[in-house]
């Protein structure tokens, strides 16, 4: 019989410690699939989160080191200055990256360090058991906002991509999702083209994927798929940021005018 | 090489450089700019790179990442900075990463003041971060002895896998003196095959501080603290002045032990039999002589600049055999050979002033 489809061979066989139908898994498979396609399985090293992903390298056969919560672009900008040579990339939740390490993740794209960071976003602090995320959306309930997440009180989501995207350091910046198959499939084309972003040499790649949390949105995995088409993704709106095309342009744009 | 007049803080720097550290990632403050200064113009002439990070924060966590990628880095910073550097500290000894770290340390607490002082002696020896562990730390007197221990500290961090600690103070960094740097023997560290470089050939490494199973974090913890024994036992470092026939024991590290030195001097040309030990690692603290010399001395005096930190680890160390007092300045200000001087004068009973 013919074999049409299996393990990525830089993913290990471990069962994953996941919530039944949260979409992490998927996330942890499509970049496990672009480290594949890609041949980089020995030129790679991860920084995991703290967060729920903080067991990826459970899951991925490749070095890695464990960061603190938030400080992985800090943590992988000292790996990459020490192997300039090999791909270095994080994958981070909305709290790690977009509360307590925005310092961190926003100097690393402003240096255009040459990493590749990937970005989960549930929208709630899965790990410590729901409550409020920077990116929990005005209405939204958690452990911390009972009645909703209240603008007067809370303020608003942080939407990363966006800002992120105006650095100049920032090569390439995409919002993708994974809540079907067809934009799991775009999403795992972002990845892949970060990850060239990286290998080019061209400077700070980011990739946010938005991702269900069934457990803590309290909801089934299907109706979770539902939500988040529902409630982030017209918050969150999905697509390309910032290519290197666009870069390139920008580029002449800018010589044209001054010369 | 000859001796050059150098400033501490550039010491610490070109010592650190010699030693083979190729990385440095810090952030500004008063009274340490000179090493990041040093390190931005002299780490590219040797392949290195200096990197001027956003914060202290994220300074220790490229720490983390060049450390656990095998590289000999280094970060200095002093008192504030240094807080912000706990979380980072706990998880590199936990990750039982090796790397060195300067404080020069200044007056606080909160933003305090950029005068000298030595009030970051707990944070620095008993913890500062979170968590069960322990770095190494040393505390340097003159500048040449910077340099000194700049290099033994890149050896003993590789060799325990552990932070170490260079604990100066503002005047050690900004004074002038004399230096010989004489090349350390091993200033290509060895290979450290458990660092994260790209599985090529071999199974994956894992750089890591979490062990989820109480079980295994147990095990993690007695395996810490067999290395932190073996550094106890083999790692103190102390210097004895006139101590072996003294009544009075002075007691003091860094900056304050050379004015001690100079109060022994003056103490002996009076006739009154007083003596020096001073710690020069920090932790491990060198119990045993204080507490030999309790034996035949009749009183100790610590002195520092803070409020009494130190103090307590001679206290440990003498273990009630004989009274140990205290002085002290603190604030920025530096004690001053008289008033020592006085403080001695009143434990050996008051009247001979
Ligand atoms: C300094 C610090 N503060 C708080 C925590 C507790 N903590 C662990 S995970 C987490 C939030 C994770 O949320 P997110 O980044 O959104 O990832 P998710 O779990 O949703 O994947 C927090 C607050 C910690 N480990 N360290």
């Amino acid at each position: 019989m013919k074999k049409i489809f299996s393990r990525p061979r830089s993913m290990t066989d471990k069962p994953m410690h996941f919530c039944p139908g949260c979409t992490h898994g998927v996330i942890q498979r499509l970049i496990a699939e672009v480290i594949d396609d890609l041949g980089i399985q020995e030129d790679t090293i991860a920084i995991g989160p703290v967060g729920c992903a903080v067991f990826c390298y459970d899951y991925w056969d490749v070095d890695f080191q464990q960061a603190s919560h938030g400080r992985a672009p800090a943590v992988a900008t000292g790996v990459k200055r020490v192997h300039p040579d090999k791909v270095v990339f994080s994958l981070q939740g909305d709290g790690d990256i977009a509360a307590i390490g925005t310092t961190e993740i926003i100097h690393a794209a402003a240096r255009g360090e040459k990493i590749t960071c990937l970005f989960v976003n549930n929208s709630i602090y899965g790990m410590t058991g729901g409550q409020m995320a920077p990116t929990t959306v005005v209405g939204q309930k958690s452990t911390t906002t009972p009645r909703g997440r209240d603008r007067d009180l809370a303020g608003y989501p942080v939407k990363m991509t966006e800002m992120l995207s105006v650095l100049d350091g920032v090569v390439y910046a995409a919002r993708v999702s994974v809540h079907n198959p067809a934009n799991v499939l775009k999403a795992k084309k972002a990845i892949k083209k970060a990850f060239e972003v990286q290998l080019r040499g061209e400077g700070f790649s980011l990739v946010e994927i938005l991702s269900t949390c069934p457990t803590n949105w309290g909801l089934s995995p299907l109706d979770a798929v539902r939500w988040l088409e529902k409630n982030m993704v017209p918050y969150f709106k999905l697509g390309e940021y910032k290519v290197p095309e666009e870069k390139k342009h920008e580029e002449i744009a800018v010589a044209e005018v001054a010369g | 090489m000859g001796k050059v007049l150098m400033k501490g803080n550039e010491a610490v720097a070109e010592a650190a450089v010699l030693s083979g550290c190729k990385y440095f990632f810090g952030y500004p403050i008063t009274p340490q700019n000179e090493i990041p200064e040093y390190m931005s113009k002299r780490l590219p002439e040797v392949g290195g790179t200096f990197l001027q990070a956003e914060s202290e924060i994220s300074a220790i966590n490229m720490v983390f990442g060049a450390a656990g990628s095998g590289a000999r880095v280094m970060t200095s910073s002093s008192g504030p900075g240094i807080s912000l550097k706990q979380e980072g500290i706990s998880y590199l000894a936990g990750a039982e990463l090796p790397c060195v770290i300067v404080n020069m340390v200044r007056g606080g607490p909160g933003l305090g003041n950029i005068g000298p002082a030595q009030s970051d002696y707990f944070q620095a020896t008993k913890g500062g971060g979170h968590g069960d562990y322990r770095v190494i730390v040393y505390g340097p007197a003159s500048v040449q002895e910077l340099v000194d221990l700049t290099m033994d500290a890149f050896e003993l961090a590789d060799t325990y896998r552990n932070p170490v600690m260079i604990l100066g103070d503002g005047i050690l960094g900004q004074m002038m003196e004399p230096v010989e740097f004489s090349f350390p023997e091993n200033s290509s560290p060895a290979p450290k095959p458990w660092s994260t470089s790209g599985a090529r050939g071999r199974k994956r490494n894992l750089v890591t501080s979490l062990y989820i199973v109480p079980e295994e974090l147990e095990k993690h913890c007695l395996k810490l603290k067999a290395k932190y024994d073996d550094v106890a036992a083999r790692e103190k470092k102390h210097e004895s002045y006139f101590a072996d026939d003294a009544d009075i024991i002075l007691a003091a590290y860094g900056t304050t032990a050379r004015i001690c030195k100079a109060v022994v001097d003056q103490a002996r040309e009076e006739g009154i039999r007083a003596g020096l030990i001073r710690p020069v690692s920090l932790w491990p603290f060198p119990d045993a002589p204080y507490n030999t010399a309790a034996d035949h001395a009749a009183a100790f005096l610590a002195v520092e600049m803070s409020n009494g930190q130190m103090v307590e680890d001679v206290r440990l160390a003498v273990n009630g055999k004989k009274p140990v007092h205290f002085f002290g300045r603190t604030g920025g200000i530096v004690p001053a050979k008289a008033e020592i001087i006085a403080e001695v004068k009143k434990i050996l009973g008051g009247g001979r002033q």
